[in-house]
């Protein structure tokens, strides 16, 4: 059987998806014999391939650039699995949501004019920092998808009973200890 | 107060009548384009012409065809005079004197009025609803009278159930099985609630009643606490309403006077009190459990039945509530006898029903038909169909609990049963008639999102579901909404409908249901394809 | 009192008159969700989460407030009651801010804890981020309207347990929202007696000790417990 065609991506998160993923240990070697990691942060892969099977998605839907690549992950990938509380309900990236529909300009103006010690400035070069939607949305809002890995970050365990069901052919389902929000 | 007195006063109001009179709509519509100076422009100009021994000016309740208003009517000439203005008057009085006059003239002869029969609007627009002389001139408070010498409360509750009378605020529960399951409750303190609080947008049938006729509505609440064994009685009237208010008040006041009202009513054992809540206009304190709790002074929320009021309601006493129009029904019923009333309308719905005829129809105002008129007769007929050489697309019943009925379906007999069938409900009595320029989604949210906003928030469905309708519907007009999105509008039409805690939540998705049903096509050409969606033909793939 | 005897689920059980079909399943070992209802207080049928089928009503009736009799056929966990508790959960969440992972309540959260059993990996529904408020006033509590369900609890507790009729509700439909007093801040509140119950009572983190952090904060239902059993049935020994 040819190995699962694999990846990883990350979106709005802090990554801390990717580190749990990290966690598995030595699940990593046995998963690196059945698996084909095609496209990470943790490869050095700059185009999402074609016909990829299994995509894990870390992170919200933040700017135009997680929305542009994620239309193309779905394009070119079989399952989608929302990985982590950012990618599964927007989680701390989306609480900005709560300051209202066109808050961009204020976040921007916060983070980087406000709260800033040199070169108070927005940045603004077009085709280099992606523009910030008005809405962080989870994955499941922009692209269909198909299972649910929540926790923040979801514990290198649960990763690994995903991963486990994924290989072998099931449709994967987390239940008891295993569904956990936070 | 005895047999005698009344027809004293009767005969001396009577008597006191002179040859002519003319009439000025004094209800709330007509008075919002200046009704009250017409009225008093017209008394001076009879002064002045010399003719206030044999003219009377009086100001009656509504005259139904509201959109023409300041309506005044002469009786001498059979005359119907629309859009009367206060410098018009003396013109107007001219008349009486071989003058002429451009002023606009109805016809009476139109289906408008020649379909109408009145049962509860028979003495709208003919007497001054401020004097209790000209209601007992009318044979007012005979039945009472009756009721008290001659009916046991037994016979008064069995006379109601074999009139075969229904709820007029909404549901149609039949009246009779109401009175006699109050009536059998054991209580020492038993209530009677008229509920005057009237919120779906677009009706103001109660509130004509009351503004027109509103010792009707004491006289049958008096009839109702005899028959059940109440002695105190509310009316719950929403504060929007000020001009009913203050009718009431007088006729409360009036009545006590006359001992209408009261402790031992004709002479005879029975006590009996009305007092008036005010509602802050919240359309969830029509519900009935709401409505008590707001009586009570409690925060306005519906709490879950059973128990009924029936059986445990205004401070946990059995309590009788019924609408204005039901009430005001009464009165004619025990004056002419159960077997008259039920040998007006349908088989399974009963005498006559008031809508408030609105949107865009030529003739709107307040109308009275028997049941089982059809939606055409009323539409087409009465109401002259849409304006500017439009076809009607559809009519709304029931407002934000009902749903609406397309053109198609205009021959259907309006009944409880018939409307419900289309997925309606006859409602408290509101009928907008919309043309074809209508967008049927656009009606659906209309709705919804008064639904949203009057939500008590009490239970989950109804307050977090509405939105989500609320939203979901917004995305299907602003063209953002796949296939995805409208069955999952489906589906919490499904669950608000069936998990709500009161009437409200449970009817919030009518509207969006009836638009489904017979306009589908125009919520689903608003749809997108689905352009995210899954990899292989909306299926998700099962890893081999 | 007459005993009744009715099935849940296909299991003939009997009960005294005048109990609910919440408290004759529970005391038979079927457990049916619950999220307003709170042992010791009135029951108001606002979450929905209780309903059950009854044969021969169309309704579906709260368990909570429905009084079992003679011959009742009961259905407390139909494929149709689930799917409609996983949407009332599902609208919940939406509803307001729950970020479960910054939350005090997290991992002692009945809210989660329904969510978990009833197998609700995401929400479908569009959240809605309304705009609510974190009243700190207080001396030691606080409250995160972002995480409250409504479900009064806290007011139940406060009018009804403690008698201080601190606790209310406000404004209606999605502007619903637990006031103190006249609506002020809950440090100025002059009937708050600090007793604590509404934060023992609150399902989720919306109430909250001060100081707490992220999966602290821990609601002790036992102490509300004892004190109703010692007014109720005079037992006044754990
Ligand atoms: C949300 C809601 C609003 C209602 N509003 C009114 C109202 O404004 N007037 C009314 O008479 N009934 C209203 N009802 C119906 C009442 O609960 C009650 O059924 C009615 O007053 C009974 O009177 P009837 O038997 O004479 O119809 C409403 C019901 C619901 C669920
Ligand atoms: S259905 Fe709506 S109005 Fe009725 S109790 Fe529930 S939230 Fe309140
Ligand atoms: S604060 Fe807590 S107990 Fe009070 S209504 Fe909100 S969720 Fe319920
Ligand atoms: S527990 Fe019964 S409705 Fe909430």
């Amino acid at each position: 059987m040819d190995r699962l065609k694999v990846a990883t991506v990350w979106l709005g998160g802090c990554a801390g998806c990717h580190m749990s993923f990290l966690d598995l240990d030595e699940f990593l070697i046995e998963l690196a014999g059945k698996i084909e990691l095609v496209y990470s942060p943790v490869v050095d892969v700059k185009e999402y391939p074609e016909n990829v099977d299994v995509c894990l998605i870390e992170g919200a839907v933040c700017n135009e650039d997680n929305l542009e690549i994620l239309h193309k992950i779905r394009a070119r990938t079989k399952v989608l699995v929302s990985f982590g509380d950012c990618a599964v309900t927007g989680n701390v990236p989306a609480l900005r949501n709560k300051l209202g529909l066109h808050n961009v300009e204020n976040i921007l103006q916060r983070a980087y004019v406000e709260n800033a010690q040199n070169n108070p400035a927005i940045p603004k070069a077009d085709g280099i920092v992606p523009r910030l939607l008005e809405r962080v949305t989870p994955v499941h809002e922009a692209v269909s998808v198909e299972y649910f890995l929540p926790g923040c970050p979801p514990p290198a365990d649960r990763i690994k009973a995903l991963m486990t069901q994924v290989l072998g052919g099931k449709e994967p389902k987390l239940e008891g200890a295993n569904l956990k929000f936070g | 107060m005895v047999n005698e007195d009344l027809n004293v006063i009767a005969e001396k109001e009577q008597a006191a009548r002179k040859k002519i009179v003319i009439r000025c709509c004094m209800a709330a519509g007509c008075m919002s384009s200046k009704s009250e100076a017409v009225k008093k422009n017209l008394e001076q100009a009879v002064n002045e012409a010399e003719l206030s021994d044999g003219v009377e000016v009086r100001g009656v309740g509504c005259m139904k065809l509201c959109c023409e208003g300041p309506l005044v009517s002469v009786d001498s000439q059979n005359a119907l005079y629309e859009k009367v203005t206060p410098e018009n008057a003396l013109e107007l009085v001219q008349t009486l004197k071989g003058g002429n006059t451009g002023i606009k003239r109805g016809d009476w002869n139109h289906p408008f009025f020649k379909k109408q029969m009145s049962i509860v609007l028979a003495n709208s627009g003919e007497i001054d609803p401020e004097r209790i002389e000209a209601y007992i001139a009318v044979e007012g408070y005979q039945a009472l009278l009756t009721v008290l010498r001659e009916m046991t409360p037994k016979q008064v509750v069995e006379e109601m159930v074999k009139s075969g009378l229904r709820g007029r605020g909404g549901a149609g529960f039949p009246t009779g099985i109401k009175w006699g399951t109050v009536a059998k409750t054991e209580s020492a303190q038993k209530y009677v609630i008229c509920n005057a609080d009237e919120g779906d947008p677009g009706a103001f049938m109660d509130r004509s009643v009351l503004e027109s006729d509103p010792h009707s509505v004491l006289e049958g609440m008096a009839i109702a606490a005899y028959a059940v064994g109440a002695n105190q009685g509310f009316i719950y009237v929403r504060a929007e309403y000020p001009l009913a208010i203050k009718r009431l008040q007088t006729a409360i006041k009036q009545a006590k006077q006359l001992g209408l009202l009261g402790s031992s009513i004709f002479e005879s054992p029975f006590n009996f009190n009305i007092d008036i809540r005010i509602g802050a206009g919240a359309f969830v304190c029509g519900e009935e459990t709401a409505l008590m709790a707001s009586v009570e002074g409690k925060r306005g929320t519906p709490r879950p039945r059973p128990p009924f009021p029936a059986e445990s309601g205004l401070w946990g006493c059995p309590t009788l509530i019924n609408n204005v129009e039901t009430f005001a029904n009464v009165p004619p019923i025990y004056r002419k006898g159960a077997e008259w009333f039920a040998s007006i309308g349908t088989e399974k719905s009963k005498g006559t029903k008031v809508f408030a005829l609105a949107g865009k129809i030529n003739n709107t105002g307040l109308i009275e038909v028997p049941m089982g008129t059809t939606l055409r007769q009323i539409v087409e007929e009465m109401g002259g169909g849409a304006p500017d050489g439009r076809e009607i697309k559809a009519v709304q019943t029931g407002g934000p609990s009902g749903g609406c009925i397309p053109a198609q379906h205009l021959d259907t007999p309006v009944d409880y049963d018939s409307l419900m069938k289309l997925g309606s409900i006859m409602g408290s009595g509101g009928m907008i008639v919309m043309d074809d320029s209508t967008r049927m989604v656009d009606v659906a949210r209309y709705f919804m999102e008064f639904c949203v906003d009057e939500s008590c928030g009490k239970c989950v469905p109804c307050r977090a579901g509405t939105q989500q309708m609320l939203h979901l519907l917004e995305k299907i007009l602003n063209r953002k909404a796949t296939g995805h999105d409208l069955a999952k509008l489906e589906e919490l039409c499904d669950m608000v409908r069936h998990t709500s805690l009161c009437g409200l939540g449970q009817t919030a998705p009518n509207p969006t249901l009836s638009t489904l049903r017979f306009f589908r096509k125009e919520y689903e050409e608003l749809l997108q394809p689905e352009e995210f969606g899954r990899y292989e033909n909306g299926e998700a793939r099962a890893l081999k | 009192m007459a005993a009744k005897t009715l099935t849940i689920d296909g299991t003939q059980v009997s009960a005294e008159e005048g109990a609910t079909v919440l408290q004759v399943a529970r005391d038979h070992g079927i457990e049916i969700p619950t999220l307003c209802h709170l042992e010791g207080v009135y029951d108001v049928g606002a979450c929905r989460l209780c309903l059950v089928e009854v044969a021969g009503i169309a309704k579906l009736l709260p368990a909570c407030t429905t009084k079992i009799s003679e011959g009742m056929e009961l259905k407390t966990n139909s494929e149709r009651l689930q799917k409609y508790r996983r949407m009332t959960l599902e609208l919940l969440f939406a509803e307001r801010s729950h970020v479960c992972a910054v939350c005090v309540s997290n991992g002692h959260c009945e809210l989660q804890t329904l969510a978990y059993s009833h197998g609700m990996e995401h929400v479908r529904y569009d959240y809605c981020f309304p705009k609510w408020k974190v009243d700190v006033t207080h001396r030691l509590f606080g409250m995160d309207h972002n995480r409250c369900i409504l479900c009064a609890r806290c007011v139940r507790v406060c009018w009804h347990i403690e008698g201080a009729g601190t606790k209310n509700v406000s404004g209606r439909g999605a502007s619903a929202n637990i006031i103190n007093d006249l609506n002020q801040p809950w440090g100025q509140s002059d009937s708050c007696t600090e007793c604590g119950k509404c934060v023992m009572s609150c399902p989720t983190g919306a109430l909250f000790h001060k100081g707490s952090t992220v999966a602290e904060m821990v609601h002790d239902r036992d102490k509300l417990e004892f004190i109703v059993n010692a007014r109720e049935k005079k037992q006044w020994i754990v």
